[in-house]
């Protein structure tokens, strides 16, 4: 990507700017941009020298630094190939299938979270009804929760299932499938992903429900073709962080997921690889990368839906 | 070019299996996906046919009870067990009265993990909100602003394991002798500082080095909030205050800062309570040894590493006592703003 397009994508993308005023113009100094662009150079470096030594050939990145790459290039997809797709390391056939695995996590569990989040948002917003704010402010106070309370109880529960006075009411699950990671990612993610979408439901024009209420049209009804279109950009913006939570995540996975390589996602595989880093940091910083991919993609290309997400919850107006 | 070619050219010989498994997987969980949403408009379907005075309660009860119960099942009941179980045993069979919280104050190893907490708590947000304000001052009068916030703002969509392998280049420690890997000893070398310490291993310097990724990663997110907050001052007033001779460190100081105080607190609330959950970036980068674990790691580790339930749930009791005045706070301020809405 050539830093003309990137900026260019990026102007449009990140803060929609109003037109500067003279004032601010002239008040903009050049030893103050200086020092703005030195840090956000400082701030890419780390990561900038990751992907380039994820393209040296392995004993490059071993024996030397990868700042040396400028003077002498030795450049290789190799990495990449033998992380993917070769039991490289670990003799489980390359990371491929762990990068299924996340895609598999992923794609339920940022769809259903957000889903169950939007009705609970839309009936704590529209359907009120007494103590329907004292259940949002419960909600938002859970964040207080550490998941690491919620781990052993739900572990349990997952393996044995619930029981009231020997009857079993809720099934236990079978080991080794995406069930119990889906499950925990869509409980943990609803706190945050109701209070967002709540207050943007809440502030949609209350005249539009009115008059389809007057025209007969059920809660149902209204959710669906009202409410659901109208909230697109939170609904998205949204979307996106469950997604990069989700994808990012390394304690739910490692905990429901943990030990079984079939459902283990690509951060729970590459954890585990990070503790032989000394083994062969050519490949770790192949799978890093390809770990960072699909985030970096999401970020540069919806980056206006993610920062609109940001502001939601902590910025008036 | 010629090994990446070459690279290329095998990947074609990856067993056919391994991608026709990974279809299938993936065809399996949309058809879950499938399955789900099919179920949620049977049931909008059939709630919607109820009317007159049912209509509302039934409402409620499809909107708000999935939410509700999956909260009630995955984090308010574990979090009432978790607080029971602190006061049992290691395998929760017996009462132990304070035991388990006795021990995590005098245990000499469990107070350099809450004596770490403690400056993670303090260190982190404090500087990752500074820095972050600072950036936004500076870019706000900044043409291109764009990209500069795009590169500081980048880690935050990385994960924490991505992370710490990137920070593993930079704190990699070879001996002064031999060709420098990381990018800190390279840099303090060439400094003049002749032998630099292993980095991860000198404590309680390396706490400190691992705080610097939490930073890297929360500076864009306060960034980015602040920046806006900044954006939302008008500029009528910032005008005014430069008639009447406000300049450079006076105009944030006094007509800046204060105007955009309650959009600082809370991002510095924010970060604070992700910093107390911080467990990932300790755990690929320390495992929490080298006295650097935190409350949230020293958490798992009894749990899941020695069994001690005990242990692991008066650990995450304490964590909960740590995070709930900072949640209590942002609570009473949205009500606040709730109240004037």
């Amino acid at each position: 990507m050539s830093a003309e397009a990137l900026s260019a994508d990026t102007a449009t993308a990140v803060a929609p700017e109003r037109p500067v005023k003279a004032v601010r113009k002239s008040l903009s100094n050049p030893l103050i941009t200086a020092a703005v662009v030195a840090l956000a150079v400082l701030w890419t470096i780390p990561t900038f020298g990751l992907l380039i030594s994820s393209l040296r050939p392995a004993r490059d990145v071993v024996n030397t630094g990868w700042w040396t790459f400028f003077a002498h290039p030795h450049f290789t997809l190799a990495n990449y190939h033998d992380v993917l797709f070769k039991s490289g390391f670990g003799g489980t056939g390359g990371l491929f299938p762990f990068v299924v695995n996340s895609l598999a996590i992923t794609i339920p569990g940022t769809l259903i979270p957000i889903t169950i989040a939007a009705m609970a948002a839309y009936s704590l917003a529209w359907v009120r009804f007494r103590g329907s704010d004292a259940i949002f402010f419960t909600v938002f106070a859970l964040q207080v929760v550490p998941l690491q309370m919620a781990l052993i109880p739900l572990l349990r529960l997952y393996t044995h299932g619930a029981h009231i006075g020997g009857v079993q009411f809720l099934p236990s699950l079978p080991k080794g499938s995406y069930y119990p990671v889906w499950i925990s990612h869509t409980m943990f993610g609803l706190p945050l992903a109701i209070f967002l979408l709540h207050n943007f439901i809440s502030r949609l024009p209350a005249d539009l429900m009115e008059a389809a209420k007057i025209d007969g049209a059920s809660h149902f009804r209204i959710f669906r073709t009202i409410v659901l279109p109208l909230s697109t950009p939170a609904l998205a913006s949204l979307a996106i962080f469950q997604f990069l939570w989700v994808w990012n995540d390394l304690l739910v996975a490692i905990t429901f997921a943990g030990g079984q390589n079939k459902v283990l996602p690509l951060t729970g595989r590459l954890a585990q690889l990070n503790g032989q880093f000394g083994a062969h940091p050519e490949l770790l910083t192949a799978g890093a990368f390809v770990s960072m991919l699909l985030p970096l993609v999401v970020f540069f290309s919806l980056q206006r839906y993610f920062v609109r997400g940001l502001l939601a919850g902590s910025v008036k107006g | 070019m010629e090994a990446a070619l070459q690279g290329l050219a095998s990947s074609m010989l990856v067993p056919a299996s391994t991608f026709s498994d990974s279809a299938a997987k993936i065809g399996n969980v949309l058809e879950v996906v499938a399955v789900f949403f099919a179920v949620v408009l049977l049931v909008f379907y059939v709630a919607g046919k109820a009317s007159g005075k049912l209509e509302k309660p039934v409402a409620i009860v499809v909107f708000l009870v999935p939410a509700v119960l999956l909260l009630l099942i995955g984090l308010v009941i574990p979090a009432i067990r978790t607080f029971y179980y602190s006061f049992y045993g290691a395998t929760s069979a017996k009462s132990v009265g304070l035991d388990n919280y006795k021990w995590a104050f005098k245990t000499p190893a469990i107070q350099t993990v809450l004596k770490n907490t403690l400056l993670w708590i303090v260190i982190a947000p404090v500087l990752a909100t500074a820095l972050g304000l600072t950036i936004a001052l500076m870019v706000d009068r900044m043409k291109r602003q764009a990209v500069v916030k795009s590169l500081i703002f980048m880690p935050m969509v990385i994960s924490f394991v991505g992370a710490s392998i990137i920070w593993n280049f930079v704190y990699n420690y070879r001996d002064s002798s031999q060709p420098q890997i990381g990018l800190l000893s390279k840099v303090v070398i060439t400094l003049g500082w002749k032998h630099p310490p292993n980095w991860i291993l000198s404590s309680p310097l390396n706490n400190f080095l691992l705080m610097v990724i939490m930073i890297w990663i929360q500076t864009g997110f306060a960034m980015v909030v602040l920046s806006a907050a900044l954006k939302s001052v008008p500029d009528e007033i910032i005008e005014a205050a430069r008639v009447d001779g406000a300049h450079g460190f006076r105009l944030f100081s006094s007509v800046q800062i204060p105007m955009i105080r309650s959009t600082l607190v809370v991002v510095l609330t924010t970060i604070m309570i992700a910093t107390l959950k911080v467990f990932d970036i300790v755990r690929t980068m320390t495992g929490g040894n080298f006295k650097t674990s935190v409350v949230a790691n020293e958490m798992y580790n009894q749990t899941f590493v020695q069994f001690n339930n005990g242990h692991g749930s008066a650990l995450a009791v304490i964590l909960f006592l740590g995070v709930t005045p900072l949640v209590a706070y942002n609570v009473i301020q949205l009500r606040k703003e709730r109240a004037t809405r």
